[in-house]
C-alpha cells in the first residue's frame, strides 16, 4: 500500500457520511449476495467486491452527471455506486424478471442506460477498448463527457489493453483507465504474473500520464479521480489511475483462496480497511457519534434486506423472454 | 535477342489493367530499375519498372489503352545495336482481354439430348421506368456508405488504410476528402482493439462501419464481434446493443494462401444477435449495405475481392435499399433449385446456363443474407422443382449448404426426389499452388456434376 492515509481533512461531514454510506451499502450488499449464493439462490459465477469499496465510491465522487463507466465481471459495487437500485441488482443476481437485465444477464452482465453504466463484461480486458469506444463517441459528439474504464491487475496483461492505450493516446480520448490492482489475478499474485511492479508506468510508453493511489483511502481516490477527470475533460486525452486495493474474499464464490494466507487478509482488514478509515474520521472529527453510525448501519441493512427479499419474490422471467432481445427492431 | 515486355500482374486478383502512361519512348535506352510505364489496376496506379537492360524497340500498346490482359506483350526491348527487323516479329498477343461482362456461356454439353430451354431472368423489383446505371461492386459499396454518411452524422468509417491510403481495395476512395478525418478514420493494425472501440462507440450512440482489410484479420477481433457486439442486447434485457456494420472482403482472393483465403459465412451465420449479409451483385451490395447501416443490430457484411471489379446494373434511385433477410430469385425454373450466395452465384448462374442448354430449367436463388436466412423461398422453390443443389466457397463441415439441406429435409421431405447435394470448397486449408488452389475451390463443373446427379442424368 502506498501513501499514508488521509487523517486530517477539510472534507465536509456530508461528504464523509455519503462515502461511508455508499461503501457500507456495497459491503453489506456483497455479504448478502454471498449468503444468497450459499443458499443456492444465486447461481454461476459471483465475484464479490468486498475490500475494494473505496475505489468506486471515490471515483464516483469525482464524476459528473452523464459521465460513463464500464467494468469487468466484479461489477456489483460499480452499479450501486453509480446509483443503480440495490433491488434491481440483487434480482439480477437471482435471475429474476425484476433484475436490470430481466434475469437474462446475471452477475457479470448488467447494464443501465439511465445511469450510464455500460456493463458488466465477462471477458477479461474486453471492457477496456469498449470504454475507450464510449469515450470516442463522446468526443465525436462533443458532449464533454468522460468515461471510467475499470479493469484489474490481471486484465492489465491483456494485449487489447495496450492496443487501446495506443489509440486512446493517439486520438486524445477522454477516458480514465482505472486499474483496480487487488494484487491477485484470480489466484496468481502480481509478482508471479506481471513484469512491472507499477502497472500505471506502462502508460508512459504511450505518453499517457498516470499515478498510483492508495485504494483503501477514499479521499485519496477522490482527489486522484478529480485530477484524472479534469485532464480528460480538458481534451488532453486519457489518464491512468492504478488504485492499489485488496479483495477480502476469493476471486469468485467458488475460490478457496489457498494462494494467500489468512493472516495476510486479516492484517489488511485490521490495518487498512477503507470503511473503518472513514468511520474513524467521522468519529474523531466528532461529526458523528457511535449511535449515529449505528443508525446508518441499520438503514443500510434494511436496504440490503429489502433487496434480498425483492430478489426472492420477483418472479422468474416469463418463458417467452427466451426469445426476446436477440434483435432490436428498427424504429418506424 | 529482343525481349517482349509483358503486361504485369500487380495484385493477386488482377487479370487486366489500363496502360495509363508510357514513361519511355521508342529508341530510349533503359536499364533495370528504370520506370517504364504507369499501369492502372482497379485498385491503384502503379509504376512498372524495367527488369532488363536494352533499347525500347517498339511500344506495342498505346498509352490510355484499357483492358490490357496480364501477360500480353506491351513493348519490345532490343539489345543495343539490334534493330526491330532483326528481332523476330513478336506475336500479336496484345489484344484487350474480353471484359468480364462478355463472358460467354459454356458450350452445350454433348450429354444433352433435349432441346435447350429459355433462361427465365427475373427482373428487378423497382418502380416501372426506373433507369439503371452500371456500377462495379466496389463503387456500389462506396456509394452506399457515402449516401448513409451524408444522411446520418453518427455514421462513420474506421479501419486500416481507409482514409489517407484511400482504402486497401479502394472501396473508400475519395471518402476522406468528402467527410474529413473525423468520420473516415485510419486505425493502427490492431483489429482486436479497434473492433472493441467501435463496439463501445456503438454503445455510446454512434453507428460505426468497421472495415476489416480482410475478414481473415477479423479473427483477432472475434471476441468483440461475438461476445461484445452480438450478445449485449440480450444480456442487457434489451437496454442497449451495438448498431454497427463490420465489413470487408471475405473468402478466397487468388494465390494468397491458407491464412488469407477463407470464407467465414457459416461462422458468423451461427451466432444469434448478428445479422449476416453476403451479396453477389453490385445492386444488392448497395441496397443491402444501406439497410445494414440503418439496422439497429450488428451486421456482418461479407464482400469478395474478386467481385469488387465486376459491373452490374444498379437502379439509379436516390435511396435504393434492399431489405435484409430476403433471398433473391435470379432465374425462375421448374426442374432443379440451385441455392447460393456471394461469389458462389457465379458458378450457380453458369451452371444454370449450361443446364438450359441441356433442356433443364433451373431456378437460381441468391440467399444474399445468411442471418436471418430466408428458408421459405428455398423451401417453396424445392416444392416446385423437387431437387436442390447448394453452392458455396466455404468448408463443407457445418456449411450453409448443410443447414439448407437439413431445413429441406425437415420442411420439404416429401417433395424431394433426390438427396440435396452441397457443393463447397474442399475440406483443406487453401493451398498456394495455382493448380491445387483451383482444385480446392468449388467449380461450375462440380455444380453440373451435382445437378446431373440429382436429376439422375
Amino acid at each position: 500500500m502506498a501513501a499514508k492515509k488521509t487523517s486530517k481533512t477539510n472534507v465536509s461531514k456530508d461528504d464523509l457520511l455519503h462515502y461511508y454510506r455508499e461503501m457500507l451499502l456495497i459491503r453489506r450488499f456483497e455479504e448478502k449476495a454471498g449468503q444468497l449464493y450459499g443458499m443456492g439462490l444465486i447461481g454461476g459465477f459471483c465475484h464479490l467486491y468486498i475490500g475494494q469499496e473505496a475505489v468506486v465510491v471515490g471515483l464516483e465522487a469525482a464524476a459528473e452527471e452523464g459521465d460513463k463507466r464500464v467494468t469487468s465481471y466484479r461489477d456489483h459495487g460499480h452499479m450501486l455506486a453509480c446509483g443503480m437500485e440495490a433491488n434491481g441488482v440483487m434480482a439480477e443476481l437471482t435471475g429474476r424478471s425484476g433484475g436490470y437485465s430481466k434475469g437474462k444477464g446475471g452477475s457479470m452482465h448488467m447494464f443501465s442506460k439511465e445511469k450510464h453504466f455500460y456493463g458488466g463484461h465477462g471477458i477479461v480486458g474486453a471492457q477496456v477498448p469498449i470504454g475507450a469506444g464510449l469515450a470516442f463517441a463522446d468526443k465525436y459528439l462533443g458532449n464533454g463527457r468522460v468515461t471510467f474504464a475499470y479493469f484489474g491487475d490481471g486484465a492489465a496483461n491483456q494485449g487489447q489493453v495496450y492496443e487501446t492505450f495506443n489509440m486512446a493516446a493517439l486520438w486524445d480520448l477522454p477516458v480514465v483507465f482505472v486499474i483496480e490492482n487487488n494484487q491477485y489475478a484470480m489466484g496468481t499474485s502480481q509478482q508471479r504474473s506481471t513484469s512491472s511492479a507499477e502497472i500505471y508506468e506502462r502508460g508512459r510508453a504511450f505518453g499517457i500520464p498516470g499515478e498510483a493511489i492508495d485504494g483503501m483511502d477514499v479521499l485519496a481516490v477522490k482527489a486522484a479521480g478529480e485530477t484524472a477527470v479534469a485532464h480528460c475533460r480538458s481534451g488532453k486525452g486519457p489518464y491512468i489511475l492504478e488504485i492499489k486495493t485488496y479483495r477480502y474474499r476469493g476471486h469468485s464464490m467458488s475460490d478457496p483462496a489457498k494462494y494467500r494466507t489468512r493472516e495476510e487478509v486479516q492484517k489488511i482488514r485490521e490495518e487498512k480497511d477503507a470503511i473503518e478509515h472513514v468511520r474513524d474520521l467521522l468519529l474523531t472529527s466528532k461529526h458523528c457519534s457511535e449511535e449515529d453510525l449505528k443508525a446508518i448501519d441499520k438503514d443500510i441493512k434494511a436496504v440490503v434486506n429489502e433487496s434480498a427479499e425483492f430478489a426472492k419474490q420477483s418472479p422468474e422471467p416469463a418463458l417467452d423472454e427466451l426469445w426476446t432481445d436477440i434483435y432490436a427492431q428498427a424504429e418506424a | 535477342m529482343a525481349i517482349e515486355i509483358l503486361m504485369p500482374a500487380l495484385s493477386p486478383t488482377m487479370e487486366e489493367g489500363t496502360l495509363a502512361k508510357w514513361l519511355v519512348a521508342e529508341g530510349d535506352k533503359v536499364s533495370s530499375g528504370d520506370i517504364l510505364a504507369e499501369i492502372e489496376t482497379d485498385k491503384a496506379t502503379m509504376e512498372f519498372e524495367a527488369v532488363d537492360e536494352g533499347v525500347i524497340g517498339k511500344l506495342l500498346i498505346a498509352e490510355g489503352t484499357a483492358n490490357v490482359a496480364v501477360n500480353s506483350a506491351i513493348a519490345v526491348l532490343l539489345d543495343e545495336g539490334e534493330s526491330l527487323s532483326d528481332a523476330a516479329s513478336p506475336a500479336q498477343t496484345a489484344a484487350p482481354a474480353a471484359s468480364a461482362a462478355a463472358q460467354t456461356p459454356a458450350a452445350p454439353t454433348s450429354a444433352s439430348a433435349q432441346a435447350p430451354v429459355a433462361v427465365q431472368v427475373v427482373e428487378h423489383d423497382v418502380p416501372a421506368g426506373t433507369s439503371f446505371k452500371s456500377l462495379t461492386v466496389r463503387e456500389a459499396i462506396r456509394e452506399a456508405m457515402s449516401e448513409e454518411m451524408r444522411s446520418d452524422e453518427t455514421v462513420y468509417l474506421m479501419g486500416e488504410e481507409v482514409a489517407e491510403y484511400q482504402g486497401a481495395y479502394k472501396i473508400s476512395q475519395g471518402m476522406l476528402d468528402e467527410f474529413g478525418s473525423k468520420r473516415v478514420i485510419d486505425t493502427p493494425i490492431t483489429e482486436h482493439g479497434f473492433a472493441g472501440i467501435a463496439v463501445g462507440a456503438a454503445f455510446g450512440g454512434l453507428k460505426p462501419v468497421v472495415e476489416f482489410m480482410t475478414f481473415n484479420f477479423a479473427m483477432q477481433a472475434m471476441d468483440h464481434i461475438i461476445n461484445s457486439a452480438a450478445k449485449t442486447l440480450y444480456m442487457s434485457g434489451g437496454q442497449m446493443g451495438a448498431p454497427m456494420v463490420f465489413r470487408g472482403p471475405n473468402g478466397a482472393a487468388a494465390r494468397v494462401g491458407a491464412q488469407h483465403s477463407q470464407d467465414y459465412a457459416a461462422w458468423y451465420a451461427h451466432i444469434p444477435g448478428l445479422k449476416v449479409v453476403m451479396p453477389y451483385s453490385a445492386d444488392d451490395a448497395k441496397g443491402l449495405l444501406k439497410s445494414a447501416i440503418r439496422d439497429p443490430n450488428p451486421v456482418i457484411f461479407l464482400e469478395n475481392e474478386i467481385l469488387y471489379g465486376q459491373s452490374f446494373q444498379v437502379p439509379d434511385l436516390p435511396d435504393y435499399t434492399v431489405p435484409l433477410g430476403k433471398a433473391r430469385i435470379w432465374r425462375e425454373g421448374n426442374d432443379i433449385t440451385l441455392v447460393s450466395f456471394g461469389i458462389g452465384m457465379k458458378y450457380a448462374l453458369e451452371a444454370a446456363d449450361q443446364l438450359a442448354e441441356m433442356g433443364v430449367s433451373a431456378e437460381v436463388i441468391d440467399l444474399r443474407c445468411l442471418r436471418p436466412l430466408d428458408t421459405a423461398t428455398v423451401v417453396n422453390s424445392v416444392k416446385k422443382t423437387n431437387r436442390c443443389v447448394t453452392i458455396e466457397e466455404g468448408f463443407p463441415v457445418c456449411s450453409i449448404g448443410s443447414h439448407i439441406s437439413s431445413v429441406l429435409m425437415q420442411e420439404a421431405f416429401d417433395y424431394l426426389d433426390a438427396p440435396v447435394i452441397t457443393c463447397t470448397g474442399k475440406d483443406v486449408p487453401m493451398p498456394y499452388a495455382a493448380n491445387l488452389e483451383k482444385l480446392a475451390l468449388v467449380t461450375t463443373d462440380e455444380v453440373m456434376t451435382a445437378a446431373k446427379s440429382v436429376l439422375y442424368r
